[in-house]
């Protein structure tokens, strides 16, 4: 019944210790509930960092979800979830508006409407169109892995023609766009390594390449983006994983 | 007198900013199309509005505009195309801030729980909506009405915490979770006509209903959004073509 899983959600909230519920609820603390390899999550730390706000992360196991993860996001009960005096933010690009309207050095997003809301569709478009279908062939082997890639590609295509001439996608300085896709490309070129399929060949995608590799020299970035090798480790658990479930 | 005249239109100009040209392309059906109108409405600004035929062939200018996703609403702004309905919202917002209520709260944290709420029902809530009303499965169809029903109570306690007593999730005046949400009372009001059932329960949601209604009789809204009726005679038009029963389940 729909009351059901109201109550559980209170059931739930019960069980968070009082003393984690007055850690969170110190004023000014800044805690970011995360996982380590997640672009979603590491997005938000680049933008804390490139603000100079200081954080305290939380790595969670989404395979066993902590009370206090399901306490403060319910809706969703995913990552990364933001919590700023007391109160927790959840989804991701919400997150990165609500950072840049809370701390106002190094502007993420520009200041012209026109420009802000270009910055908007364009972050919209990698979470939304090209992260989507390129997991829909993470795991996949064969015709199907085929078509995500192609229908990938097809999308990067447009990115393609938008970055020609552009240091950073929507301004003069790292933005919304530049962050959010910056980890989607890092992630998308180190699972070509593993999967052995060139989803972002540089013959074909010579301006996303030049704009990554800018923007893997920006100091922040570097800062920030999953260790290579580690990365790698993980990717390459993960689509095992998923390759034995899909044959099953 | 002329020089007066002149006079005065240099001062316009000046600071009512250029020659404002606005064009708004959509459907009339479109609920996220209304969206703009509304907050077009609400900033009391003029425009030129222009009607899509996405079934027939869609315009040049509509495929110029948005040439990634070819889809409505795009407002042209002094010919700078803006997409996607929530950006095109706050980007009404953003330009003429000076005009009308403010659309997004001011506070940052209301801010975020605004956004979250609109991404829950554009990522959420609606597709789910529409996924249980276009399927031919009578258990697919009846389990997303439950899980609407579910997220409906969801919306119910958002905004009585959010408008803290007031009639809008934006206080005293529309804002932004208002426009989002409000925007698709219309089709589901059609939907509980067509499907003579009700979706939105007085006492499952009673503060819900009751912001329906104060929403649905707005000035800004009344006159903008389709009728329902009319909705309701589309949806039981499109659903008897003998094509459009082939694309559901």
């Amino acid at each position: 019944t729909p009351c059901r899983r109201l109550c559980t959600f209170k059931k739930e909230a019960k069980l968070v210790s009082k003393r984690e519920t007055m850690e969170a609820e110190r004023s000014e603390e800044v805690k970011l509930l995360g996982t380590w390899a997640s672009p979603f999550s590491r997005r938000i730390e680049i933008a804390l960092t490139l603000k100079g706000v200081p954080y305290e992360f939380s790595e969670q196991d989404l395979t066993n979800k902590s009370s206090l993860l399901l306490q403060l996001n319910p809706v969703h009960k995913m990552i990364p979830v933001l919590v700023h005096n007391g109160k927790p933010i959840s989804e991701s690009l919400v997150i990165l508006e609500y950072i840049d309207d809370t701390w106002q050095n190094n502007p993420i997003l520009p200041q012209d409407p026109y420009e802000k809301a270009m910055a908007r569709f364009w972050a919209k478009f990698v979470d939304e169109q090209i992260y989507v279908t390129a997991m829909k062939g993470v795991g996949k082997i064969g015709e199907e892995r085929d078509a995500a890639v192609e229908a990938t590609r097809d999308l990067l295509k447009l990115l393609e023609k938008e970055l020609v001439g552009k240091d950073f996608l929507g301004g003069k300085s790292l933005g919304l766009v530049d962050i959010v896709a910056t980890l989607v490309a890092v992630w998308l070129m180190r699972s070509e390594e593993i999967v052995g399929v060139k989803v972002v060949p540089v013959e074909i995608f010579p301006e996303i390449h030049r704009w990554v590799k800018n923007l893997l020299e920006v100091d922040v970035i570097k800062k920030c983006i999953p260790p290579e090798d580690e990365h790698l480790s993980y990717i390459k658990a993960r689509m095992d994983r998923l390759k034995i479930k899909s044959v099953q | 007198d002329y020089l007066t005249d002149r006079t005065l239109k240099k001062f316009n100009r000046k600071f009512m900013g250029e020659r404002e040209e606005v064009k708004l392309l959509g459907t009339w059906y479109s609920p996220v199309v209304a969206r703009a109108k509304i907050a077009l409405r609400l900033k009391s600004v003029d425009y030129d509005y222009f009607e899509e035929d996405l079934f027939g062939s869609k315009s040049e200018l509509l495929l110029k505009s948005n040439p990634v996703h070819k889809k409505v609403p795009v407002l042209i702004h002094n010919n700078k195309p803006i997409m996607e309905s929530l950006n095109i919202v706050e980007y009404i917002d953003e330009t003429w801030s000076a005009s009308g209520p403010s659309i997004l709260p001011s506070h940052p944290y209301d801010r975020a729980q605004a956004r979250f709420w609109s991404a829950y029902v554009d990522d959420k809530w609606f597709p789910t909506f529409i996924a249980a009303t276009i399927t031919t499965s009578e258990d697919a169809g009846a389990k997303g009405m439950e899980e609407v029903g579910e997220g409906l109570l969801l919306l119910e306690d958002a905004f009585v915490s959010i408008s803290k007593g007031k009639s809008f999730f934006g206080g005293e005046t529309i804002g932004f979770m208002d426009i989002c949400l409000g925007s698709f009372l219309v089709i589901l009001k059609a939907r509980e006509r067509v499907n003579r059932e009700t979706i939105l329960d007085e006492s499952k949601t009673p503060s819900l209903c009751k912001w329906a209604d104060e929403f649905l009789s707005d000035d800004t809204v009344k006159n903008v959004v389709p009728e329902i009726d009319k909705v309701a005679k589309f949806i039981g038009e499109f659903e008897a073509k003998p094509q459009s029963a082939g694309s559901r389940s």
